[in-house]
């Protein structure tokens, strides 16, 4: 059987991975990807240390962290919507309004 | 072919954990978002195999049915709404990315060196418990001194299946943050109702279909009959 740490390594390489998409990408739907991967290396770790400490707590927070994806990415989705109607891009660059 | 056998989950582990990675990485790496998105599939879906794996099977399954089967449809048709046409020259990254990569490659290596085995809590050899059905009772123990105190003890029953554990945990040990969560689910699909709905404004009045401008002329006239 594959060991708790190589699943601890995998879910921290896709954190990493999902954390550059976050900060380098312009495109603001690959953002929300990029943040979708995050969400998901973390459910690895909560299902890998379920099974490690045979208890069924890290696989019903998994499933409460799976219902706030849905939620965030049907809410981020509705902003870049609106976004592209004011903006005509979803380029996270052109969205600086608020920037003093 | 009996080490094959034996290591068999390894092997597993280590194929669907190199396509995990290798597709995570295609995510951020591929220019069209539509690529992004297929690729970011294939991940959910070698992810909810490393789930099944640990004996997780119902989060697995919820894995494929929400993220590959609503999230993923979600994104791909918001893709296609918008239809964002990238040229060819046109910068993939934002102003950050030499800080971007700086902090990919410090979390990175921290994240990888950073597990050692041994320094976590024991592995609990038993996994009868991912399949089971806790029950809780309160036993009254009568001290030498003659006070009672009462002390609650969880009592495991195998229940069969890991779904049905699963349920039972959400349904009873679990049931505030459960209604919490459909709670929030109702409150995020008000906002994105809200947030995504169109508002005619005075500028886009002149474009709009003719349509919708009409309805837009019935809502009015309604709005006035019903407050006169």
């Amino acid at each position: 059987m594959p060991s708790t740490e190589a699943y601890l390594m995998l879910s921290g390489a896709l954190f990493s991975v999902g954390l550059l998409g976050v900060i380098i990408r312009r495109n603001m739907i690959t953002v929300l990807m990029s943040i979708e991967l995050m969400l998901n290396a973390v459910n690895i770790n909560f299902v890998a240390f379920s099974h490690r400490l045979a208890g069924l707590e890290g696989q019903v927070f998994t499933i409460f962290v799976i219902t706030v994806a849905a939620g965030e990415a049907a809410v981020g989705l509705a902003i870049i919507i609106q976004l592209y109607r004011l903006k005509s891009t979803v380029n996270v660059d052109e969205a600086r309004e608020l920037n003093g | 072919m009996d080490s094959l056998t034996a290591n068999m989950p390894l092997l597993v582990f280590a194929i669907i954990g190199a396509i995990a990675f290798a597709s995570s990485i295609l995510v951020v790496a591929m220019r069209n978002p539509v690529h992004s998105a297929l690729f970011l599939l294939l991940t959910f879906l070698c992810v909810a195999v490393l789930f099944v794996m640990r004996g997780a099977e119902f989060v697995g399954a919820v894995q494929i049915l929400v993220y590959a089967g609503g999230i993923m449809v979600l994104f791909l048709f918001v893709v296609m709404l918008i239809n964002v046409r990238h040229l060819p020259d046109e910068r993939v990254l934002s102003n950050f990315w030499k800080g971007g990569f700086a902090v990919f490659l410090g979390l990175f290596i921290l994240f990888t060196t950073m597990v050692r085995p041994g320094v976590y809590h024991d592995e609990i050899a038993n996994k009868r418990r991912l399949g089971s059905n806790a029950r809780h009772i309160t036993r009254r123990i009568h001290n030498a001194d003659g006070t009672v105190t009462t002390k609650h003890i969880a009592r495991y029953k195998w229940s069969g299946g890991n779904s049905e554990a699963v349920g039972t945990a959400l349904y009873t040990d679990y049931l505030v943050p459960f209604e919490i969560a459909s709670l929030f689910l109702l409150v995020a699909m008000i906002g994105a109702i809200v947030i995504g709905k169109r508002e005619l404004s005075a500028i886009e009045e002149e474009t709009a279909p003719a349509y919708m401008l009409e309805r837009v002329a019935t809502e009015k006239e309604v709005k006035e009959a019903m407050s006169a």
